[in-house]
């Protein structure tokens, strides 16, 4: 376990270590940050001098150090289009993109897997057949196209629900922010929830349906059977627990995914989260807002990662045996 | 081709049971129509659309946010109505499907090569290559496609001026989207390609003195083909959907050429005044053609997958 366990740590260090590099050449590299930082009437002299300051002629390795120490102080300088320090920005951020993205996740699961389930196991039946047709739909339709026909029809026409920003948030403790506890924040939730979780359930539903198809033909259930235990425990005691270690895998890849797809669905509905924020950066040429959403979510991602390994391990008991 | 062997190959496509399980899927074959139909649509564009909607001389602004003819206020010529500058949506569409299209083919196109190359490379000779190729491949799993377009898209715009980036949005798009698609196919070929090298066939073909350039090209790439062949048809799905998005978000095709994402994110600013076919009439067309596209994938899926059968 503990072997196991560091492997999989020592894989994850060499991931973000290629993602910092990645992220400070992309700093260095792509546009001039002395140019972003003053405005045209600075002369030669100071922009040689604030080069300096900034350390910019250097050695490359030696600049490169200096990042990986900032970055581990959550240091990435400071944003070229707002003037103000990039971690301030994101920790303003952070709250909101975690809120919808967890509920997101919630939802998909409380939706896709019984879907699944029903699917897999009644796979003849209209309904299963209608939740299949409707995943493909799912797939299909792209999130910011669906983002704006849940717009067009529960804000514009019906006027249920608010179009555009998060509601009125409470401040718990100065450093987090939420929407739960307000009743505009609640409903400023619940479309880019949806829009945000149609596409995983989709997924998980697939997944799971076609994992129920292979388990229930395995020797072991027909084995449940043959003992004559009721279809509810052969299902759900043997059938369904067998089905989850690729849906946790998934589920768990899938969290970080969402977080991603996230700058669509708050681009749609003007949420204010680090995605939309991303975003601006990324229109902007804004490379320190790049730089420190690449790395940030790309420990998200390696940790998510490295998480979802190690739940493998622990569920699936062949795994320790080989390892 | 020469006639004969044209005629054999036709007679080996026509035999196949691929062909005999598409002619049995009322499915596949309406979704093999309906791309068929915006394949055409996108080619024909400048012959059937009612109207040129880059021509300066042919929309006028008076025309302009005309609802479909079927409602009230509606006009005959304008059969989908009009956006805030008097072009057709019909007609926007249809030329807006040709750059969609254009990017989504071309992205999948390059995303195989490099990947099949890649993996053929990386599948045969193993060791070393392999190991760095598949670290690269990890690493980059690591994040969702979207995200590594929207960051190759990013970098492009800083190194590029506003200019240069109207003028190279589609070959930067089309970068982009390669260059995070690639993997899967790298993946798959290194697969495929593992099992195959230890086959017969190759090891007669290597005792026959063949360059490995050509056992590859001509006897491993033909049998590895077919998974290809399906990730190629769904990835042209999500192809057309990441392109749209990034237009959408307003990093991909400038308005000036617009793609299907980019009439959206246009018609997006007139969805609040109620007018809603600006926004959701090229929307409803990138709908259908994914699922379109979609259902092609899942079918050439189930129909190569032997654990079916």
């Amino acid at each position: 376990m503990i072997g196991f366990a560091f492997r999989r740590l020592l894989q994850a260090g060499a991931v973000m270590f290629v993602v910092a590099l990645i992220s400070f050449s992309l700093f260095r590299h792509v546009g001039d940050p002395v140019n972003q930082m003053v405005g045209v009437e600075t002369s030669t002299e100071q922009r040689e001098a604030l080069r300096e300051q900034l350390g910019l002629n250097d050695p490359m390795p030696l600049q490169f150090v200096r990042f990986l120490g900032n970055a581990a102080r959550f240091d990435f300088g400071t944003s070229y289009q707002f003037r103000q320090p990039v971690a301030d920005l994101f920790a303003k951020r952070i709250p909101a993109t975690l809120e919808l993205a967890f509920t997101s996740a919630l939802l998909a699961l409380a939706v896709g897997v019984p879907m699944g389930v029903y699917a897999g196991l009644r796979r003849e039946t209209v309904l299963a057949r209608l939740f299949l047709s409707l995943s493909l739909v799912g797939i299909s339709l792209p999130t910011f196209f669906l983002g704006m026909l849940l717009i067009y029809i529960f804000a514009v026409s019906l006027q249920w629900l608010p179009s555009f920003g998060r509601g009125d948030v409470v401040d718990l403790g100065g450093w987090w922010t939420t929407g739960f506890l307000t009743v505009s924040g609640l409903k400023a939730l619940v479309l880019p929830a949806i829009t945000l979780a149609l596409y995983q359930m989709t997924l998980i539903m697939r997944l799971v349906r076609a994992e129920i198809l292979e388990v229930v033909r395995a020797d072991f259930i027909r084995f449940a059977r043959a003992r004559g235990l009721p279809d509810r425990l052969v299902y759900f005691r043997h059938a369904l627990k067998n089905t989850l270690v690729p849906v946790v895998t998934i589920t768990g890849l899938q969290l970080g995914s969402i977080i991603a797809f996230a700058t669509i669905t708050e681009t749609v509905f003007q949420w204010p989260g680090m995605g939309l924020l991303f975003l601006q950066a990324v229109q902007n040429v804004d490379i320190p807002i790049m730089a420190a959403y690449l790395m940030l979510t790309g420990l998200l991602f390696v940790t998510i990662n490295f998480i979802v390994d190690i739940l493998y391990f622990l569920i699936d008991p062949r795994l320790r045996a080989s390892a | 081709m020469n006639m004969p062997a044209a005629r054999a190959w036709l007679t080996r496509l026509l035999d196949s049971d691929l062909c005999y399980d598409f002619c049995r899927s009322p499915v596949a074959i309406a979704a093999a129509v309906l791309v068929l139909l915006f394949v055409l649509g996108a080619l024909l564009a400048p012959l059937i659309a009612p109207q040129n909607p880059f021509d300066l001389a042919e929309i006028s602004i008076l025309d302009s946010r005309l609802p479909p003819v079927w409602m009230e206020g509606g006009d005959p010529r304008f059969v989908l109505g009009t956006d805030d500058q008097g072009r057709d949506i019909l007609s926007a569409i249809l030329y807006g499907l040709r750059i969609s299209l254009g990017v989504g083919i071309t992205a999948v196109l390059a995303a195989a090569c490099i990947g099949i190359s890649l993996g053929l490379v990386a599948g045969y000779l193993g060791d070393r290559i392999d190991a760095i190729l598949m670290r690269i491949a990890d690493v980059q799993l690591t994040f969702p496609a979207i995200l590594i377009a929207l960051l190759i898209d990013g970098a492009a715009n800083g190194l590029f001026g506003r200019l240069d980036r109207e003028v190279f949005a589609f070959w930067i798009l089309v970068s982009a989207l390669a260059l995070s698609f690639w993997v899967q196919y790298a993946r798959t070929v290194r697969g495929a390609t593992m099992v195959e090298r230890n086959k017969d066939y190759v090891l007669s073909a290597r005792i026959m003195g063949l360059p490995a350039r050509l056992i590859l090209m001509r006897h491993i790439l033909p049998n590895v083909l077919g998974p290809v062949l399906v990730i190629a048809t769904i990835n042209l799905a999500v192809a057309i959907v990441t392109e749209a998005t990034l237009s959408f978000l307003g990093v991909g095709m400038p308005p000036t050429q617009p793609s299907l994402g980019t009439l959206i994110a246009s018609g997006n600013d007139f969805l609040y005044g109620g007018e809603w076919w600006i926004a959701l009439f090229p929307g409803a067309a990138l709908a259908i053609l994914v699922l379109a596209v979609n259902l092609l994938g899942d079918f050439l899926r189930d129909a190569l997958n032997p654990k079916l059968r």
